[in-house]
Formats: C-alpha cells, sequence, structure tokens
C-alpha cells in the first residue's frame, strides 16, 4: 500500500528530504539549548564576569535564531511537500478514474470516489505532514535530550529511567484499548447519522404515517447505545493526561530532591544549579516527545482508513486495453452479434445476455423492446465496447470491437445513454463534446436533427445559454433533445438511443425519427424504447425477455408471433375502454 | 421542492462572522448546568485545583534552591534534608492531590461532554420531528444533517476541550503573573514585553494562515464540485472519449487548491517554531537581564520584597515558558470557543424554529356500528373507524370514517404572491377514484400536501368526512390516509419492517398479504432471504419499480380509508405496471384513492380526471368524457404535448 501511494510523490521527495534536513538541525539545536542555558544560569549563579553571561548569551540567542531559521524552513518544505503530494494524489487517481472502463466505474460508487478525492486525500496529506515533519523530530528530540541529560545530570537522569518506561507503558495501553472502541463507536455513530438523513429525506413518509414518536423512540434508543460506547472509548482516552501528568511530577519531585542531595554533599562539584533547572527542561522535552509519538501512531492509525480507500482506486486495473495494432478505421455501420453471453460480474450465477445472435445492416432502424431487466442496456452497450462479451463477439463494420481503437470506435459509435448528463458550461460548449471543431452552422444542423433547434431559440441566450450543474435549468425533454444533438455532432456511423426520448413528446419524438430518416440514411440507428410508437416503423424490432431475445422482425410480424410484443401494444394503445380513438 | 442537489455549501461557520455571541454561550452553559448540577461544579473545582497546583513547582524550586544556595557551600546535607525533605512532602503531596483532580476531572468531563451530546442530539432530533413540512422542503438536507454532524462536534470541541483549557489557561496566566509579581516586577516586565512581542508575531502568521484556510477550504469546495460533476456523468465523459480534457481541467482546479493548501499549511507550520524560538530567545534575555540585576546589585521591586538572588531568576525561566505557553493557548482558545459557539447557536436557532402546530380535536376511534347506524367506540380494532368529535357544549359525536374528500375553492401558495393553487374544488366521492393531470408544476402534489395538512390552505375549505379537516388531529388524519409517493423512502430494516412501517401492531401474515395485494410478494419471495432481506441506503438493492412496490405494500398494510399515489407506478415499466394492475386495482376497492400520474394508461380508468395547469382545474370529467371533448387531455393522451 505504502508503495502505490509513495509513487505518487515524485517531485515532492526533493522539499520532504530538506524538511528532514532542516528538522534534524532544528532538534539538534534544540537539544542543546537547556545545556547552554545550564551554563550560563551558573555563570550568573557563579557571580562570573558580566562578559562571560553575555557571551553565552550571545550564543544562545544565536542558535535561536539558526533554530527559528531551521524550522521556518522546514516549516515551509513540509507545506509544499505534503500539499504537493495531495495534489498528485488527487490527478493520479482523477486520472485512473478517467482511464476505468464502465465495469470499473460500476464498482464505485460517484459519492464514494468523490469522498476518496477530497476528505481521503486530505487525511492522506495531514499525516504525511505529520511524518516528514513530526515522526523524525519527536524520536531524534527524545534521543538527544537523553543523551544530553545523560552525559550532563549523570545520577540526576537516573529518574528518566522510571518515567520513560512508565509512559511509554501508559500511552500504549491508552491507545491499544481506545483505537478499537473508537472504530467500533465511529461505525455505529456513521449509522446514526445515515438513518437520520434517511429520516429527514424520508420525512413525508414519516409525517405521512404519523410516526415521529417511532421515530423518536427509536433514535433515543440507537442515540443513547452511541453515547454509552462514545463515553467509554473517551473515558480511556482521558486517562492519557493523568498519566503523563504523573510522569511530570514524578520527575520534578525525583530531580529536585536528587538534585539538592547532589548539589550540597559535592559543593556543586559534580552537580551545579545549573543542571537541576537543565534536568527538568530536558525532562519535559522528552515526555513531550512521547506524547507527540504517541499521536503520530493513533494519526496514522485514523489515516489508514483513507489510504487504503484511495489505494483501491489507484489499484483498480482498468480492464478495457487498447489492442496492439489497433484498426483506426471503421468501414460502415454493420454490427453483428455472434453467440454472445454476456455477464456484468465474473461471479454471477446469471448471464445478463445469453445467446444473442443478431445481423444488423448499415442504415438500418432497429428498435428493442423489453421490460426492465430484460438487459436492453446491456445488448447495445457490447457495441461500442463499453464492457467485453463474457463469450461471443460483437463486430462493428465486419470487425471485431476488440481490434478497434477504442477512440475510433467509439467516435463511429454514438451513444446517448439512459441516465444522461450535461455539463456546467453553455448548450454550446457541451454540444462540441461530440466535435470539438464544431461549426456553428454545424451545431444548429444537428439541433435541428434533435428538434432542439425550436427551443434553443427561444432562450435569451440562445446557444449561449448557461446550463447549470446537472442540467437543472432545462426540462427532461429539453436535456434529452440537446443530449441527442450532442452525439449527432460526432457524424457517427452508429447511432444508439438508450431510452432517450422517454420525456419528449410523441409528435417530436415522431418528427425526430423522421429527421433521421431523411437526413442521416447511411448511419445506423438503434432505438430502445418503452414506447410502441417509439419502434414500430424501425426496420427490425428486437423483443428482449430476461436477457434472451424473444423475438426478432417487423411491427406486424411481430404482433402475431410474440406474445410480449402483442401484450405491451394493447396495454399502450387500449387500455380499459378501446373506442377513444 | 426539496433538495439537497445543486451546488455544494461551503461548510458552515467557514465564513461565519467570528463574532463573540454571549446568548448562546449563556444558553449552552444553563442546559450545561441544568443537565449535571451536581457533576459540574465538582468537574470545574478539579480543574482550577489542578490548574494553580500546576503552577506551584515554580514556587517550590525557588523555595528549594533558596535552600541549596544557603546549605552547598558547606556540603552539608544533613542540614539541608532538615529544610529540603519537607518541602518536597509537601509538593509531591500537592501533586498527588492534584493527580486525583486532573483524574476526576478528566473523566467527568468524558462522562458529562459525551452524556450532554448525546442530550443534545436527542433534543435537536426530537425536535425534527415536530417541525413542518415546509422546514424540510426549504432547507437543503445537507444542512439540516449539518446540525447533526458539524454543529454537534463544534460543541463537543467546545466543552470537552475549549472551555476547560480557556479556564485552565487563564488561571496559570494569572497565578503565575502573580508569582511573578511576588519575586520581580523589574522581570515580570521584562516578560510581558516578550510576551506581547510573541502575541504580535502570532497575530500576523496566524491571521495570514486563517485567510489562507478560508481559500483553501473554498479551492475544496470548487475541486468537489467539479469532481461531483464529472464523476457523476463518467459514463457520458467515456462515450465522448473526453477524458484528458477532463483531467485537463481537473488540474487546473487541483492546482489552485494546492497553492491555497501550501500556503495555509506553511503559515501555520511556522507558527510553532516561532514561538518556541521567541521563547527561548526570551529565556536569553530574562537569564541575562536577571543576570545583570544580580551582578549590579539593583534593588528588587517585588510584592514580596524578597531581595534578587539567583534562587529567584531560576524558577523565573521556567515561569516565563509557562507564561508564554499559557497567553498562547488563551488567544487560540477563545477563537474556538467562538466557533464552538457558532455550531451551538445554529442548534439553538433549530430549536427555537416553531414547530408543526395541531391544534385538532377531532380524533380517530376504533368503532362497532351496529345496524341501525349506531357507533360506539372500542379499544379493539375492528377494521371500522369513526371521528370522535367532542363540541363545545360538551356533547360527543361519532361520524364514520367513510373516505369522502371535498375541496371548496381552494387557494393557496408556497410563497406569498405566487399563487400554486386558485379556486380549486375537488369532491371525491367513498370509493371514487380520482386522477390530476398535468404537468410538472401545474400543482397536482400540493394538492394531496393539502389533503393531509403539510401545508395549510390559504382561502376555502377542505373537509373530510364532512369535518373540517383543521379540526382533526393531524397525526389522525394522517393516519387515514395511506401515502405512497414517486421518491419512494424505504428504511434500513428487513423488507418486513419496512411494510409494518404502515401499521406497527400488524402480524408477519398482515404484512405479507398487504405484499401480495400490491403485487410485492412476487419478487420479495424469490429473493434469497425473503422477506428477512435487509434493506439499506434507501433500498439501493432494489430496482426503482421494486422499491415502489414496497411502498405501495406499506400503505396497503395500514389499511387506510383513502389513499394518495402520487406517481406511485411511475418507475414500474408498462409491462409490469400491467402485472400489477390487478392488485393495484383490489387495493383501491372500496378506497377513496387519489391518483397523480405521469403515464396516462394509469389514470385512464379513473372515475374522474382533473387536468390542471397553472394551478388551476381546466378540465373535468372521466376518460371517455374528456376524450370526446377533444381538449387538453385529448392532445396529451394522443401525444401532441410533452408533460415536463
Amino acid at each position: 500500500m505504502i508503495k502505490t501511494l509513495a509513487k505518487s510523490i515524485r517531485e515532492n521527495k526533493l522539499p520532504s528530504i530538506l524538511t528532514l534536513v532542516f528538522i534534524m538541525g532544528e532538534v539538534l539545536i534544540e537539544a542543546f539549548i537547556p545545556r547552554i542555558t545550564a551554563g550560563l544560569v551558573n555563570n550568573i549563579e557563579t557571580g562570573a564576569a558580566m562578559s562571560e553571561v553575555l557571551k553565552s548569551g550571545l550564543l544562545l540567542i544565536a542558535l535561536a535564531l539558526v533554530s527559528l531559521g531551521c524550522g521556518s524552513i522546514a516549516a515551509l518544505t513540509c507545506a509544499k511537500a505534503s500539499a504537493g503530494f495531495a495534489r498528485n494524489l488527487r490527478h493520479d487517481m482523477f486520472e485512473r478514474i478517467q482511464r476505468f472502463s464502465f465495469s470499473n466505474i460500476d464498482k464505485f460508487s460517484s459519492t464514494s470516489l468523490v469522498t476518496r478525492l477530497t476528505t481521503d486525500v486530505t487525511h492522506v496529506q495531514m499525516s504525511y505532514m505529520m511524518i516528514i515533519r513530526t515522526a523524525i523530530r519527536s524520536p531524534m528530540l527524545l534521543i538527544f535530550s537523553v543523551v544530553m541529560a545523560y552525559t550532563m545530570g549523570g545520577a540526576l537522569a537516573t529518574s528518566f529511567v522510571v518515567v520513560i518506561p512508565v509512559l511509554i507503558c501508559g500511552l500504549w495501553f491508552v491507545s491499544q484499548k481506545a483505537m478499537p472502541a473508537f472504530k467500533r463507536v465511529f461505525k455505529k455513530y456513521d449509522k446514526l447519522n445515515e438513518s437520520i438523513e434517511e429520516n429527514v429525506r424520508g420525512m413525508r413518509v414519516v409525517k405521512g404515517f404519523s410516526r415521529e414518536n417511532y421515530e423518536k423512540q427509536k433514535f433515543a434508543n440507537a442515540a443513547d447505545g452511541i453515547t454509552d460506547d462514545f463515553t467509554k472509548a473517551e473515558r480511556i482516552v482521558a486517562l492519557n493526561t493523568p498519566i503523563m501528568q504523573f510522569c511530570m511530577y514524578f520527575n520534578t519531585v525525583v530531580i529536585l530532591l536528587l538534585g539538592s542531595y547532589l548539589v550540597i554533599s559535592s559543593s556543586g562539584a559534580k552537580v551545579n544549579m545549573g543542571h537541576i533547572s537543565a534536568m527538568l527542561t530536558y525532562g519535559v522535552q522528552i515526555l513531550m516527545s512521547l506524547m507527540m509519538l504517541s499521536m503520530i501512531y493513533v494519526m496514522i492509525t485514523i489515516s489508514l482508513e483513507s489510504m487504503k480507500r484511495i489505494c483501491e482506486v489507484l489499484k483498480e486495473e482498468p480492464n478495457l486495453k487498447n489492442p496492439e495494432n489497433p484498426v483506426f478505421e471503421v468501414k460502415n455501420g454493420a454490427i453483428q452479434f455472434n453467440n454472445v453471453n454476456f455477464k456484468y460480474n465474473e461471479n454471477a450465477k446469471k448471464f445478463a445476455l445469453e445467446n444473442i445472435n443478431v445481423s444488423i445492416k448499415p442504415g438500418m432502424t432497429v428498435g428493442i423492446i423489453g421490460g426492465t431487466g430484460s438487459s436492453k442496456t446491456s445488448l447495445v452497450q457490447l457495441i461500442p465496447r463499453l464492457y467485453d462479451t463474457t463469450e461471443g463477439a460483437v463486430l462493428v463494420g465486419g470487425v471485431d470491437v476488440r481490434d478497434y481503437d477504442i477512440k475510433t470506435l467509439r467516435d463511429n459509435v454514438a451513444m446517448v445513454l439512459q441516465k444522461n448528463e450535461l455539463f456546467s458550461g453553455t448548450i454550446k460548449e457541451n454540444l462540441r463534446w461530440g466535435n470539438e471543431d464544431a461549426t456553428d452552422e454545424e451545431i444548429i444542423a444537428a439541433c435541428k436533427l434533435a428538434q432542439a433547434d425550436e427551443f434553443v431559440t427561444t432562450f435569451a441566450d440562445g446557444y449561449d445559454t448557461y446550463i447549470e450543474q446537472g442540467g437543472t435549468n432545462v426540462s427532461g425533454g429539453q436535456k434529452q433533445r440537446l443530449c441527442i444533438a450532442r452525439a449527432l455532432l460526432k457524424k457517427p456511423k452508429i447511432l444508439i438511443l438508450d431510452d432517450s426520448t422517454s420525456a419528449v413528446d410523441t409528435k417530436t419524438d415522431a418528427l425526430i425519427r423522421k429527421g433521421f430518416k431523411e437526413f442521416i440514411p447511411e448511419t445506423t440507428k438503434i432505438i430502445i424504447a418503452q414506447r410502441i410508437a417509439s419502434v414500430e416503423d424501425a426496420d427490425l424490432i428486437i423483443v428482449l425477455d430476461n436477457g434472451k431475445i424473444d423475438s426478432m422482425g417487423e411491427h406486424d410480424e411481430l404482433l402475431t408471433t410474440s406474445n410480449i410484443y402483442r401484450e405491451v401494444y394493447e396495454q399502450q394503445t387500449s387500455g380499459g375502454d378501446s373506442d377513444e380513438q | 421542492m426539496s433538495s439537497n442537489s445543486g451546488p455544494r455549501n461551503l461548510p458552515k461557520g467557514v465564513s461565519a462572522t467570528r463574532k463573540f455571541n454571549g446568548n448562546a454561550l449563556k444558553r449552552t452553559l444553563k442546559m450545561l448546568w441544568q443537565s449535571y448540577p451536581a457533576l459540574l461544579p465538582t468537574a470545574l473545582c478539579c480543574i482550577i485545583f489542578s490548574s494553580i497546583v500546576a503552577t506551584m513547582p515554580a514556587i517550590f524550586n525557588q523555595k528549594i534552591l533558596a535552600d541549596i544556595e544557603m546549605f552547598y557551600r558547606q556540603g552539608d546535607w544533613a542540614g539541608a534534608k532538615e529544610v529540603i525533605i519537607p518541602k518536597i512532602i509537601i509538593l509531591a503531596s500537592l501533586y498527588l492531590v492534584s493527580l486525583l483532580a486532573v483524574f476526576a476531572q478528566t473523566q467527568l468531563m468524558a462522562y458529562i461532554t459525551q452524556g450532554f451530546l448525546g442530550k443534545m442530539r436527542k433534543i435537536v432530533f426530537n425536535k425534527m420531528q415536530t417541525l413542518p413540512i415546509k422546514y424540510f422542503d426549504t432547507n437543503k438536507h445537507g444542512d439540516i444533517m449539518s446540525h447533526y454532524t458539524n454543529d454537534i462536534d463544534a460543541i463537543r470541541q467546545l466543552i470537552s476541550q475549549s472551555i476547560p483549557s480557556l479556564i485552565q489557561a487563564s488561571i496559570i496566566v494569572c497565578t503565575v503573573f502573580f508569582i511573578m509579581l511576588w519575586y520581580s516586577v523589574w522581570i515580570t516586565l521584562v516578560v510581558v514585553a516578550g510576551v506581547f512581542l510573541l502575541f504580535l508575531v502570532t497575530k500576523k502568521v496566524g491571521g495570514g494562515s486563517a485567510k489562507y484556510f478560508i481559500r483553501q477550504q473554498k479551492s475544496i469546495g470548487k475541486a468537489e464540485g467539479y469532481i461531483q460533476e464529472i464523476m457523476n456523468g463518467q459514463k457520458v465523459v467515456k462515450v465522448f472519449c473526453h477524458e484528458d480534457k477532463s483531467i485537463e481541467a481537473f488540474d487546473k482546479v487541483n492546482n489552485e487548491l494546492y497553492e491555497d493548501s501550501r500556503k495555509a499549511h506553511a503559515y501555520a507550520n511556522i507558527l510553532g517554531p516561532i514561538n518556541m524560538n521567541i521563547g527561548n530567545i526570551l529565556y536569553v534575555i530574562i537569564a541575562t537581564v536577571g543576570g545583570l540585576l544580580l551582578l549590579g546589585n539593583v534593588w528588587n521591586l517585588s510584592l514580596s520584597g524578597m531581595a534578587l538572588s539567583i534562587s529567584i531568576v531560576i524558577p523565573f525561566l521556567n515561569m516565563t515558558k509557562q507564561f508564554t505557553g499559557n497567553v498562547n493557548q488563551v488567544s487560540q482558545q477563545i477563537n474556538s470557543v467562538v466557533m464552538g459557539l457558532a455550531g451551538a447557536e445554529r442548534v439553538f436557532e433549530l430549536m427555537d424554529t416553531p414547530a408543526e402546530v395541531d391544534d385538532g380535536y377531532v380524533t380517530l376511534v376504533n368503532a362497532i356500528i351496529d345496524e341501525n347506524g349506531n357507533i360506539t367506540e372500542t379499544e379493539n380494532r375492528t377494521g371500522t373507524w369513526a371521528w370522535k368529535h367532542p363540541h363545545g357544549d360538551g356533547t360527543l359525536t361519532y361520524t364514520e370514517l367513510k373516505g369522502d374528500v371535498l375541496l371548496e375553492n381552494v387557494d393557496f401558495s408556497y410563497v406569498e404572491g405566487r399563487p400554486v393553487l386558485k379556486n380549486v374544488s375537488v369532491f371525491a366521492k367513498p370509493g371514487q377514484k380520482v386522477a390530476f393531470v398535468g404537468a410538472t408544476g401545474a400543482g397536482k402534489t400540493t394538492i394531496t400536501n393539502l389533503i393531509n395538512r403539510f401545508y395549510d390552505i390559504e382561502d376555502g375549505k377542505i373537509r373530510y368526512d364532512g369535518i373540517n379537516v383543521n379540526k382533526i388531529k393531524k397525526s389522525d388524519l394522517r393516519r387515514s390516509l395511506g401515502l405512497v409517493l414517486q421518491d419512494t423512502n424505504l428504511f434500513t430494516g428487513t423488507v418486513m419492517e419496512n411494510i409494518r412501517y404502515g401499521r406497527l401492531d400488524a402480524t408477519d401474515e398482515d404484512c405479507i398479504n398487504a405484499a401480495k395485494l400490491s403485487g410485492a410478494d412476487d419478487f420479495i419471495s424469490r429473493m434469497p432471504k425473503g422477506y428477512d432481506t435487509e434493506l439499506s441506503n434507501n433500498g439501493s438493492n432494489l430496482s426503482q419499480g421494486q422499491r415502489q412496490l414496497i411502498a405501495i405494500a406499506r400503505a396497503a398494510v395500514a389499511d387506510p380509508p383513502v389513499m394518495i399515489l402520487d406517481e406511485a407506478t411511475s418507475s414500474i415499466d408498462t409491462r409490469t405496471e400491467a402485472i400489477v394492475q390487478s392488485g393495484m386495482d383490489s387495493l383501491m376497492k372500496g378506497r377513496t384513492v387519489f391518483v397523480i400520474a405521469h403515464r396516462l394508461s394509469t389514470v385512464k380508468n379513473s372515475d374522474v380526471i382533473m387536468v390542471l395547469e397553472k394551478g388551476e382545474i381546466i378540465e373535468r370529467g372521466s376518460h371517455k368524457e374528456l376524450i370526446a371533448q377533444k381538449g387538453k387531455y385529448y392532445s396529451l393522451y394522443t401525444g401532441a404535448f410533452e408533460l415536463e
């Protein structure tokens, strides 16, 4: 995992290393300072000449300034390294996601990807910063301080022998106990928040069924449980402060007691008063760095989860790859399905598509009809190679789709998705997704064909109208027509409409189909629809049921041969009374 | 209406005005005090005691060092022992008591904080249950949720950290300041001057950091917005081979975020070394000034009247660090107290939002009706209900619940001045099926919102079995109306539990029967765990159509005399709809049903169809009549208009 993440450090290696170097400098000085102050104190105490006092004073100030310099540089390089690392992580993840195939995309929900790219990266950024700044600093400060304390304080330093293990054990105990407790309770806490969100979303249901009191009771139970768990966990963590203070206090008492004995019994020969104050400072430094270490430990464990989630994205291998020596030209819009079986997941028991054999000539209009779950979408997604077949082959223009350059194939097979999206930007910008270099005339022509021009021109800003995120400022029918126009701009050899006119009225729907026939006769058109009216004049209608082809043929033919087709047709045209039309 | 889409909001509080809110503080403390009248003062005493003890080493150091100074030249440990040991014993015992106090304080605060947060969560949730639907329609769900996450978290920070630290640091600052004055006013002045300098520098650097943190927050928002958009449309990106373009655009926002983040953290990181080293320099200055004063034998001004000696200068050195550290602490904590209070304030805002008023007094009771039509109230479920209507003169009347709904000349608007319904009248006789048809925004859903009083009408009257709905207790009114909405909301739990939501005392058999009636039983029993299948995340493991079937079963188990189906079958494909149609028909039999549907085949067999346009009923009649009229309905039916 670390290896995967470390790949994203790249140009931030230098600032990271510089941070370590300067931090080391800072720590060295920091560890020396108490020693020099001890000398200073002793100078004052023994009534040395003022020049001596000033000399060590100036030395100290100089050291402090150097330490300030080191610290500041480290602060800057550290910020740069960690922010840069985060930027690279985001870039790498985003790029990887762009390379995902549809089946890769299906594995992650879009909200989870957003969290991975934002919150999770921030967590990693923080712990990276923590690691390069403190992970080296604390142990070094610890070691230096211990060494300094021993070389200077001698016997006085024995107090550390007691205090350090006590603190380590204490902190270890607390973090070992607290972390699993917190992990558990945070999971529950997330669940609680989810159920609150559910409640907020479903407030009409709650109120509609007068379930307010029931919900209150349910919530109270869950909330009380969580409060208990949180209290338990927090009380363990609350032990940290007394443990730390115990060590501090113990250290102070021992050093004062032992110190005064040593100073007096040796008349200041072995140990002097400066030493006592220096030892007290080292004591604080040592205990503080231990405290920091335990914090780092906690921080890293917290961000482990985030790291895992980021790695999942970075390690996800796009499972559709361009072939070697790809074909860069699609000859025509012929489509052939040869014994195609398909399932979304290797482990799935059931095929989503079974035994599909279809042959479509260039320029044909093909309608696909079937209930929800009959795999209509799955079928057409195989044509632009959004998924690969499990068995069998799909041929476009006589060539297996797996032999094409993916971009070439998709530029020639335009698909208007069922769940379609417009992006924030003007209408023109959105349409140019189909063809970057499209002229205004081409854009207008495509929109006319998709019956979009008529409403676009009624907007005050016409083709420069700004589309809000998610296309919320155009109606469903308008959005669908813009999406069709966008696909038309590709000038594709095959055009697939996956239930793309469901919100368009039947008259406009018919006009669109008429336009297709007239203006793009060579393009093969595949239309998935709920409405029989949208497909009844197609050259070929495929009726899908449960992943299998139930029947195929023209409208009149199917009315006699296909029960499903007839059923749907009757349901849509007649209903209760039959004398209305 | 209600939506949590749209551009992402910045977390509240980031750009919130940083003003100290005394009221919120008072209210928080008052609630805290009322919740823990004994524990809170105990914890407070412990905090005060342990903070004072934290300053003790300074005094004892000074005394013991003075003793050492006195004895060490003679090397007379035996003599010194007499003086020093007792002092150390006093110090040790003080420490011991302080440790106990700290232990008690931290444990108590953990207990109090979590207990209080639990209480707040419940208060907020319970309050939320009483709020009118309007609140949920006009506030973003993300914002409502943030009361439970961000705001409660801010309060946690406030109680468990900010306030105790503030108290602690303030006490330490005062005590240390006093002790310093006790020893020497001169040196104290030097310390104060140094602290002032430190304060200026940190304020400047800290200000820069705050500025960039806010900018970082904004860039995160921007990046998140872009990521969200692309992730939602990822398949479109693939289909149009737009991957490289989107990476390019992402890199732009990503770089902005990097710049702001780098600057924010650089400023923040630099604070540490500055604090530390100004502390060090101050240390040197004190030592030098102390040394100079000692050497020069300068007269000492102090509260104690002590002369200056080395045993005073040394504790001063340590006190300087303690003093600067805690002054820093105070200024930081004031900041976080302000932020915490902003969270508390938002919670209070929610708590102060007026609750839904329910002054209805007509209630729904189980009833037995004899052959003569006399109604008697009973405790047990009989399958028949009656409205219990107490009158001003103390008499009680009972009216059978039949499902007769009448809207007379109703006017309504969500926002004043923008009428949504104008002079709408609807008559639904018991057992009738009434359909509403019209474009989005024509006011179809609004009518149903008024019948169950999610909103109150402006003018006109709504009568239910002849009773003005304003007189009926809201919960009883709603119990008598089964609701199936377009956005099905299922709750985490088993399928069975979700169906039982309609009637809590329904047996498993009742639930299964309801599922059979609504046509849901078929797919439920085909799932491996059947009715025990766990649903989560709004039933994301089911198709939209299956969710709708469960929602219909949920309404069916309640067995209400009136049902409102708002696009209830919109996501069931026409073929499946045809299959569940018989179930739906038997479900609707004998009930008054209001149907809103986009698909006209769903409403065709209604007794009355109302065509709504811009809040007015422009056509009404049966399917046959409306087709014959060749008006709006006719053109809709023949597909000449689109509904959306």
